[in-house]
Order: C-alpha cells, then sequence, then structure tokens
C-alpha cells in the first residue's frame, strides 16, 4: 500500500489543477459507485436477500434486505465461533502448524536443493551440468500438484516397478506435499542461486585462484558466502509462493490451515466468514514476508550489492524477462546508490 | 505402456480442459490486468487504491482458496451459475478463478513495464499537450507492452500450471491432473510411465510457449 503514501509527483501525470481535479472527482464519485454496487450484490447475495430484491427492486430502500438474515452469511451467529478461544486453538493451530511446518521443512531442503543442483549447474564437468539442468528444468516445468499426486502414488509405482510389497512404506500427505515443494521450490531456487553466484564480481574467484585454492573452496569460502546476501531476497519472496502453494495440500487431504478452515465452514455452516478470515491470515503473513524480502533488497542497495532477482510470475520465474524486471527496481522513487 | 495409450482418449480430454481454461483465462487475465494497471497508475487517487487493495489482497491469497471461494462461495452460496451442464459451469467458475488471480500478476508485470519507460518521454508527451489517456494509448502501453513480453510469458506458463488447481474439490474440473490422479486411483495403469507422459504433456504445453515469448520479447525489445 505504499501507493497510498506517495505525495511525490508521479510520473505519468501532473499535480492536477482545478479542471483536472473536478474531472478526477467525478471520476471518484463513478468507482465509488460501481465498487459499492458490486459490493452490495455481493453482500445481499451471501445475505439470501438478493432474491427478494430481484423480485421487487423497490425493497432495497427499505431496511430488511439490508439487515442480516438468520439463513444470510452475515448473521452474527455465523460469525460467532470464531470468538470462542476453542475453536482457535482446537481448529486453527493445529492447522496453522501443519501449515508452517510443511513450510519450514520444504524451504529447508529446498535450499539444500537449489544449492547442490544450482551448484551442479556451473560444474566444470558437462554432464553434471546437464544432469542438473534437466532435472531443475523438469521440476520447474511440471505443475506443482502432479508431483504432490505422484509421490502420494509412490508406494504403487514402487509396487510395479521393483515388486516392493504394499505396506512397506507410507507416504503421508505430508511427506507428498513436502517432497512437491522441496522439488518444484528447489529448482526455482536453483536458478536463483546459479544467478546470484554468477553475480559475484570475476575478480573474486580469480583472486582465490591465484591464492592456490580448489575448485571447491572457491565455491565454499568465497562465492556462495558472498552470494547468499544477494539471494536473501529471493528466497524470502520464494518463501511467499510455497506458502500459498502448501494450501495444495488442501486437495490430497493434508490437514493444514485451508482444511481446517473448510471444517469449521462445514461445521458451523459458515462458509463465507471462514474463507475471509482464512485469506486475512495468509493476508497478513504474506504482506509481512513481502515487505521483508522488498527491505532485504533495499539494504542490499544501500550497501551496493545486486539482488539475484529470479520470480516474477507466481511459478515461473524468468524466461528472459529478468533484465528487464531488474532494471525497474532503479526508478527515480529510489534513493541513490552508494 | 500399453495401459497408458489404452487410456489416451481420457488423457487428450485432460487436456483439452486444460488448454480450453488456460486460454480463456489468459484472454480474460489479461484484459483485467490492462485495467487494474491503467487504474493504478492513474491520477485518481481512489482508483489508485482500489487496484492495489484487489491486487495485494488476491495475489496473496492461495490459488485453492481463490478456486474454493469460487466452487463453494460464489456458486453454492451466491448461487452464481453461468451454465446449465455441471462441466461447463464448474468450467466457468474456473475461469473466473484462475483470471481473477492471475489478472493480479499481469498487472504486476506491466506495471513494472510501465516503470522501465524513460521519465522524458512521457514528459514530453504531456508537454506536447497529450492527455493521460492518450499519453498511455499512445506512449506508454506500446512501449510498456513490448517490454513485459517476457514476464508475461512466464505468467502465461504459470497460469496453465495453475490450471491443475482446478480440480479441488467443489470445483473438479476434468483437466489432466485430475485424471491423472483418476487413473493412479484406479490402481490398473502404471505410475511411472503414466506419470512422465502427463508431464511430457504439460511440458509441450509450456516448453514452447517459453521459447516463443523469450524470442519475441528478444525480437521485439525496444533499444535504448
Amino acid at each position: 500500500m505504499s501507493v497510498l503514501k506517495t505525495k511525490e509527483p508521479s510520473r505519468l501525470f501532473d499535480a492536477p489543477g482545478p479542471k483536472a481535479a473536478a474531472r478526477q472527482r467525478v471520476y471518484s464519485v463513478f468507482a465509488a459507485l460501481a465498487a459499492a454496487v458490486l459490493l452490495a450484490w455481493v453482500y445481499l447475495g451471501f445475505n439470501r436477500t438478493w432474491e427478494v430484491v430481484r423480485a421487487d427492486p423497490g425493497a432495497l430502500l427499505g431496511g430488511d434486505v439490508w439487515r442480516p438474515a438468520e439463513d444470510g452469511q452475515w448473521t452474527a451467529d455465523k460469525w460467532e465461533p470464531f470468538l470462542d478461544p476453542t475453536l482457535w486453538t482446537g481448529m486453527v493451530l493445529p492447522g496453522m502448524v501443519q501449515t508452517l511446518t510443511a513450510a519450514g521443512i520444504s524451504i529447508v531442503l529446498a535450499i539444500v536443493f537449489g544449492l547442490v543442483f544450482g551448484i551442479g549447474r556451473l560444474s566444470d564437468h558437462a554432464w553434471i551440468r546437464w544432469v542438473c539442468g534437466t532435472v531443475v528444468e523438469f521440476f520447474r516445468g511440471i505443475p506443482l500438484l502432479m508431483l504432490i499426486f505422484f509421490t502420494l502414488a509412490a508406494p504403487l509405482a514402487a509396487n510395479q516397478l521393483f515388486g516392493v510389497p504394499f505396506g512397506t512404506f507410507l507416504v503421508t500427505p505430508l511427506t507428498a506435499v513436502v517432497v512437491g515443494l522441496t522439488l518444484y521450490n528447489g529448482s526455482v531456487l536453483a536458478e536463483v542461486f546459479r544467478a546470484g553466484i554468477n553475480s559475484v564480481p570475476k575478480g573474486q574467484s580469480e583472486a582465490a585462484y591465484s591464492l592456490g585454492m580448489g575448485k571447491t573452496q572457491v565455491m565454499g569460502l568465497i562465492l556462495v558466502p558472498q552470494a547468499i546476501s544477494s539471494m536473501m531476497p529471493a528466497i524470502v519472496a520464494q518463501l511467499v509462493v510455497l506458502l500459498k502453494d502448501s494450501a495444495l495440500g488442501y486437495i490430497v487431504a493434508f490437514p493444514e490451515m485451508l482444511r481446517s478452515f473448510s471444517l469449521i465452514g462445514t461445521r458451523f455452516q459458515n462458509v463465507i466468514p471462514a474463507a475471509i478470515i482464512c485469506a486475512l491470515i495468509y493476508i497478513v503473513i504474506n504482506v509481512s514476508l513481502s515487505r521483508l524480502a522488498i527491505w532485504l533488497e533495499r539494504r542490499n542497495a544501500r550497501r551496493g550489492k545486486v539482488s539475484a532477482k529470479a520470480t516474477v510470475a507466481p511459478g515461473v520465474p524468468g524466461v528472459a524477462p529478468t533484465d528487464v524486471v531488474a532494471d525497474t527496481t532503479a526508478t527515480p522513487e529510489d534513493p541513490p546508490k552508494g | 505402456m500399453e495401459a497408458f495409450l489404452a487410456n489416451f482418449n481420457v488423457v487428450i480430454d485432460g487436456f483439452s480442459w486444460t488448454i480450453r481454461l488456460t486460454a480463456i483465462s489468459a484472454v480474460f487475465s489479461f484484459a483485467l490486468g490492462i485495467v487494474l494497471t491503467a487504474m493504478r497508475v492513474s491520477p485518481v487517487p481512489l482508483l489508485r487504491l482500489m487496484a492495489s487493495v484487489y491486487v495485494e489482497a488476491v495475489r496473496n491469497t492461495p490459488l485453492t482458496l481463490v478456486l474454493l471461494f469460487c466452487g463453494l462461495g460464489l456458486n453454492s452460496a451466491l448461487g452464481l451459475s453461468f451454465a446449465e451442464s455441471v462441466e461447463w459451469n464448474v468450467y466457468w467458475l474456473a475461469v473466473l478463478g484462475l483470471s481473477a488471480y492471475t489478472a493480479c500478476f499481469v498487472s504486476e508485470a506491466l506495471r513494472s513495464g510501465v516503470n522501465t519507460i524513460p521519465f522524458g518521454q512521457i514528459e514530453a508527451a504531456r508537454s506536447l499537450g497529450l492527455t493521460f489517456m492518450q499519453n498511455m494509448r499512445l506512449i506508454v502501453l506500446p512501449q510498456a507492452l513490448r517490454s513485459v513480453i517476457g514476464p508475461l510469458g512466464s505468467v502465461l506458463i504459470a497460469l496453465t500450471k495453475n490450471t491443475t488447481v482446478a480440480s479441488v474439490a467443489g470445483l473438479g474440473v476434468q483437466e489432466a491432473s485430475r485424471e491423472m490422479k483418476l487413473m493412479f486411483d484406479q490402481g490398473v495403469v502404471p505410475v511411472l510411465p503414466t506419470f512422465i507422459g502427463f508431464a511430457i504433456g504439460f511440458l509441450v504445453l509450456c516448453l514452447p510457449m517459453g521459447w516463443i515469448f523469450g524470442t519475441l520479447s528478444k525480437r521485439m525489445a525496444v533499444a535504448r
């Protein structure tokens, strides 16, 4: 919501004169009206009084259709369950813990996966580069949900391929979600890491080699530590993606937060309040994480470092666009660097 | 492999829904994304506020929740229905959810494109007396669109992959990943070849997109 606070004139228009200000007021009124109509429709729809209005539009002027109806979603009864602390401790928190567990394990594993394959793509041996490249491109190119489904079917696959009897190993929904999230986000991070390592000035590794360090030493002692700070914003931004994607666990009956709210919605017949509160929780967490990522990036910029930035889209990062997007951080609003 | 080939019709059917979801959602999300971007850079504060609240809210909500809301909220609770047949009704509901969600990312990409345009050009246009709309239409958007072809390609690929979420219970579009899940659940198909088959299907859809958009973005790049 940085837009709200910007007082400096935008790049696309001047400060409005009296005529333009009057015109803008007219536009504002129209926009407000349109929004009000949309909100009223949604409100009445979930209030179950839309049918009444459709039969008799005059009812809009009376107060009856606007009052929260008994069988609608806005009545206090539907919201009351959320005032009960036992609902939060008994249903919401366990779900949230599961979501955070899945996200926490996955981000750690994804960072390891990303490091291994990101460095692998920079290897001197062509076959290692090739294998790592194929793995990364494959997991980045297929939908995460398919990875989760496949992991769940792994016992069946093992049975078909190797004759492993059923029950030898079990794949819980948590495992499936963690495996899926790790492989997908790890592949995305591998690209980030590669870009981050490449962004370390060449003189650094040359100096290290001339000091007599080996390849592993140069990578482990010189390149990776320096690259990490430039990758932090991208890692935090990826955490947002990961957290949102953990909600896919809902589809495979993983008892995460979305499932908790879905159960609440079924139990108390308050689907809409449950959906709104669930969305709010996700939004608060994700907006805070995004803020953190932006802050880390600004800090890097202040210190004269470039941030490795790969994700531009909810999923696939940089088809080739990163150069374009990376430049945009240097808009005139940004403080001068250095 | 034979079992997989025997099911080939089902596979084709699944991917036809995937493609339909992708194509139509891409059109709607692009249109909505342009509107949102225009609102976010417009001189009217209220429009800026509305668009940024929308984008911040929807983009930080899991897609699963958005689509679930379309199925359970809009359809079951609000009674919103697009078509007589269940199959097409859930399809349009999924398109609605996917478009509403993807539009945020389109808007983010476009806005970053608007930011790449040098200050001087916009000032020059203004000093020639171009209005905001003329400025957008003649100067800003043509260049912005060209510089965001790459990012928009990424958004399109992400959308293609996100259509799998439309298989969520309460919506249940019969797209490719759902067909795969159903095959696994029946337990007769060979799992690994089936998975690889479906994965290749998605790669066949996504890789050319990445390639085309990558080439286009290089060819259309604005030389500065």
